[in-house]
């Protein structure tokens, strides 16, 4: 259950998280790899990406860069972390270097009128696009009133209320755990 | 040069571990270090390499790049980014395989089970902090609102929609 289909190749993983740091623009990579290893490419499904979801908050670093990890790990072990982190991070780390370079040479700053109104356009889409992942992953991954309640605790209590994340993860997630552990056999199908 | 390429990787090390919940929490640390204790930057130069890494693709963490180059070149950048990534990735990758050797034993089966609304709920968790944290004219707003509901109904390509997001966002500047 672990692999939907036969692990890729290493070159496939390491295409596959290319694609994906050239287009995460505006935070947020965790709807791009979802729909990428998830959705287009079969390689996992929900189940394994949310967990790597939940690990890659709980562990320091960008949740993106975590995910790509994680995710990579899962499918190849060691050397599929390697790659699926190069794959992720080669093209940013390219263009920052050139913008790096261009603003101390040239006094370059990408802060022109239109081009930030167009990040800020992306940023905001990006946004949508985070949230239409959740609306996605409820169905089939939330269910009965213990699944609704923790969603819906964690979302208010850091979406909302702005509570710092590890607090909020320290209680949810034994709490979670606990309830799942309680829960009558017949039901955890 | 050898000493700023040490103080770049103890530097980033450590705030690697630090950094829970995503890069933005250790900023002001790289800020502070980067310009009051090593003199790399000044402030001001800090600002811009901050609105340079908000700009481009990729985590914004990954500031630590153009922090490495303007301390020390190439090297400097190559350094940093390795400090900056390798000690929390290594974590990830410890627990990664732990999890992934336990692929049908019953804790798992029930942890992912656990795991699973927590993950969601993150999920809009980050979709509302990140929409609250922007400037939040109407625009942003609209497109947020807009890219949530068509994304949701429909399996279209997301680039598309950034790419609408982007052309919207430019028009409105364009009609102030």
């Amino acid at each position: 259950m672990t692999h939907a289909k036969p692990p890729p190749s290493l070159g496939a993983l390491f295409l596959c998280f290319l694609r994906i740091g050239a287009v995460s623009f505006g935070s947020g990579m965790m709807p791009w790899i979802r729909q990428a290893v998830v959705q287009r490419l079969e390689w996992v499904d929900d189940r394994v990406l949310l967990s790597g979801v939940a690990l890659s908050q709980i562990a320091p670093g960008p949740n993106g860069v975590n995910l790509a990890v994680y995710i990579g790990t899962v499918l190849r072990g060691a050397a599929g972390a390697c790659v699926a982190l190069g794959g992720m991070l080669a093209l940013p780390v390219v263009f920052l270097l050139a913008a790096g370079w261009a603003y101390s040479h040239l006094g370059l700053l990408p802060s022109g009128s239109l081009f930030g109104a167009a990040l800020s356009g992306m940023g905001a889409a990006a946004i949508g696009l985070m949230l239409a992942n959740g609306v996605r992953l409820t169905p089939r991954n939330v269910q009965g009133a213990r699944g609704w309640g923790v969603m819906l605790a964690v979302a208010i209590a850091i979406g909302a209320f702005r509570l710092p994340l590890l607090p909020v993860l320290a209680a949810a997630v034994p709490l979670s755990l606990l309830l799942t552990f309680l829960e009558p056999r017949g039901a955890r199908a | 040069m050898t000493g700023t390429l040490i103080e770049l990787a103890g530097l980033f090390a450590l705030l690697s571990l630090l950094s829970v919940g995503g890069g933005n929490g250790v900023i002001p640390d790289m800020q502070r270090a980067a310009v009051s204790v090593h003199h790399w930057m000044t402030d001001a130069t800090f600002l811009d390499l901050f609105a340079i890494s908000r700009a481009s693709p990729g985590p914004g963490s990954l500031i630590v790049v153009l922090i490495g180059q303007r301390a020390a070149g190439l090297a400097g950048a190559a350094v940093a980014l390795l400090a900056m990534y390798v000690p929390s990735c290594l974590l990830v990758h410890i627990a990664a395989r732990i999890w992934t050797r336990a692929a049908e034993a019953n804790w798992r089966v029930t942890a992912e089970r656990a795991l699973a609304p927590v993950a969601v709920g993150l999920t809009y968790a980050s979709g509302i902090a990140l929409a609250r944290s922007t400037e939040g004219d109407l625009a942003s707003y609209a497109i947020t609102a807009a890219t949530t509901l068509v994304l949701s109904a429909f399996d279209v390509n997301p680039l598309l929609l950034l790419g609408a997001g982007a052309a919207v966002a430019v028009s409105a500047r364009q009609f102030q």
